[in-house]
């Protein structure tokens, strides 16, 4: 099966010459993918070759002549090397475009920590009215990109990954879906995009409820206040990225009720290892033994 | 469309007055605005562009990318009649459009938000790939950015890029006032032509020696004019 980059390829190959608003910007990574599309649509397929201010910059003057931009490379070089472009060159002049990035935490874990961007959601989180697709599968992947791209101006971040599910959950580009439905009372564990079945594997047999996002923001409010009911709210968010990212918002959701929260995801310190992206899931405790240790400590 | 702005009845002789608006100050000579001869130049003779198509898609854009003291481009966009000449009495005040770096959200005509330095040109390039991508071949688009400016990285991944794909229709105006600490040994005009662009180097405060260069053919490359002025005191 094709990974979540290769379908952006295809997918964002079709969307291309199906939709003339819409234009891809890259820096030469993925750029052999889309070499077939640069020749159908050699002006909307632009490589600005390894210049990453104007990868975003560009991006943003598209968007003032009226189109669509896409605009790929790694995260890291995305949104953390660029990030005052992506603050001024969209949000500032009120136009929007969709960045899909690629290798996300540690997809990539003999690069190293060049490669490596767990901080991107958080820094997206400084800004106004971003929308963050983290799709758990290639297919849902798809989806959220086809989503993005016919979402008018909105700004929207899709954060692919070589980690995966095994298997894909219907996604509609919006929201929290319940995939484990605890008793009453019952806590509840929110998993975001690939983390998900290492979540169902860690919780299994515990008396909680497991809800999965793809959409992280605008987070979802009214289904996290729904699932935690009427009492005490006991909340677990288990992100892909770095730990915690999203305990504000859920704390914000549940303003109004006593709750509990655990962010669970990836830790600050540098690991400064190599090897596989198992034995980093390992070793930030995202695998189901040190999941179902953590979430059982803290219930 | 037609060349030139509407005719406000205003004169490049009017534009101290409006900025003594701003200022609050006695009138202030021309001297004391190192884009304003350039400004006045591009809106009055050269860009197409009116204050009732601002949202034409085949206006030619102009983007003030050095968007420190922005008094000179307020005074010519009032003087141009894209917005009211009462509004320059507020300038920066809480309930002001006019900052002291521009809005595009806020004032009509402006094309770009600004203030960051080094965000301008590589917009400029984004806006002439997307009208090209849209066939329209006619639109201009220019960009200010400052000697100074220059030094941010940016522009010249921007440089770079916009000569070798042979941007025609982009054209950049660098008001250079010596006030980059550094320097640029070997002239700033020679960065550009290394990158493939045309570029014309020539007194910023000569009207006629504006047009000439800023009307000069460049076919298939990007165009840059560098305006020198006196040096910033």
């Amino acid at each position: 099966m094709d990974n979540m980059r290769e379908r952006f390829v295809s997918v964002t190959s079709r969307a291309l010459d199906e939709d003339p608003r819409l234009a891809l910007v890259l820096a030469e990574i993925t750029m052999d993918g889309f070499r077939p599309d640069q020749q159908r649509h050699p002006e909307r397929v632009i490589n600005v070759g390894i210049r990453e201010q104007l990868l975003i910059g560009v991006g943003g003057g598209l968007a003032l002549t009226g189109l669509r931009p896409i605009v790929h490379t790694f995260a890291s070089f995305l949104v953390e090397r660029p990030f005052e472009q992506v603050k001024l060159d969209f949000g500032h002049q009120g136009t929007g475009g969709v960045l899909v990035s690629a290798n996300a935490s540690y997809d990539w874990p003999a690069g190293g920590y060049t490669h490596m961007a767990p901080g991107d959601v958080a820094l997206l989180d400084t800004l106004d009215g971003w929308t963050v697709h983290v799709p758990g599968h290639p297919d849902e992947a798809g989806a959220l990109l086809r989503h993005a791209y016919a979402a008018g101006d909105d700004k929207v971040y899709v954060r692919l990954s070589q980690q995966s599910n095994a298997a894909p959950r219907p996604v509609d580009g919006v929201g929290l879906r319940t995939v484990r439905e605890g008793g009453p009372g019952a806590a509840v564990v929110v998993a975001v995009g690939p983390l998900l079945d290492n979540v169902l594997a860690a919780t299994e047999g515990l008396d909680v409820t497991v809800l999965y996002a793809t959409t992280v923001r605008p987070f979802d409010d009214a289904a996290l206040r729904e699932a935690v009911g009427r009492g005490r709210a006991e909340v677990v968010l288990v992100e892909p990225y770095l730990a915690g990212t999203s305990t504000a918002a859920a704390a914000q959701a549940l303003s109004a009720v006593p709750h509990r929260i655990l962010g669970l995801g990836i830790g600050r310190a540098e690991l400064r290892r190599y090897g596989t992206m198992d034995e980093h899931t390992a070793a930030h405790g995202l695998d189901p033994h040190s999941l179902r240790q953590r979430i059982g400590a803290f219930l | 469309m037609t060349q030139a702005t509407a005719d406000t009845g205003f004169r490049y002789d009017d534009l101290g007055r409006l900025i003594a608006l701003m200022t609050g100050a006695e009138k202030h000579g021309p001297a004391a605005h190192s884009t304003l001869d350039v400004l006045w130049v591009l809106y009055d003779r050269v860009l197409r562009v009116e204050p009732g198509g601002t949202e034409e898609p085949g206006r030619d854009r102009f983007l003030l990318s050095k968007g420190h003291g922005p008094m000179a481009y307020y005074a010519v966009l009032a003087a141009k009649g894209f917005f009211p000449q009462d509004w320059l009495r507020g300038f920066g005040s809480y309930d002001s459009p006019l900052g002291h770096h521009p809005d595009r959200t806020l004032i009509p005509g402006v094309e770009i938000g600004s203030g960051s330095l080094g965000h301008g040109l590589p917009l400029a390039v984004g806006s002439a790939l997307g009208l090209r991508a849209q066939g329209l071949d006619e639109p201009a688009v220019w960009v200010l950015i400052g000697d100074a400016e220059l030094d941010e990285g940016s522009n010249h991944e921007a440089i770079a890029y916009a000569g070798a794909a042979g941007l025609e229709r982009l054209h950049t105006v660098v008001i250079d006032n010596d006030s980059a600490t550094h320097g640029w040994r070997g002239g700033i005009a020679s960065r550009f032509e290394a990158a493939g662009w045309s570029a014309v180097t020539v007194d910023g405060r000569d009207h006629a020696a504006l047009h000439a260069a800023f009307t000069t053919p460049h076919p298939g490359r990007p165009h840059a004019v560098v305006a020198r002025v006196e040096k910033k005191q």
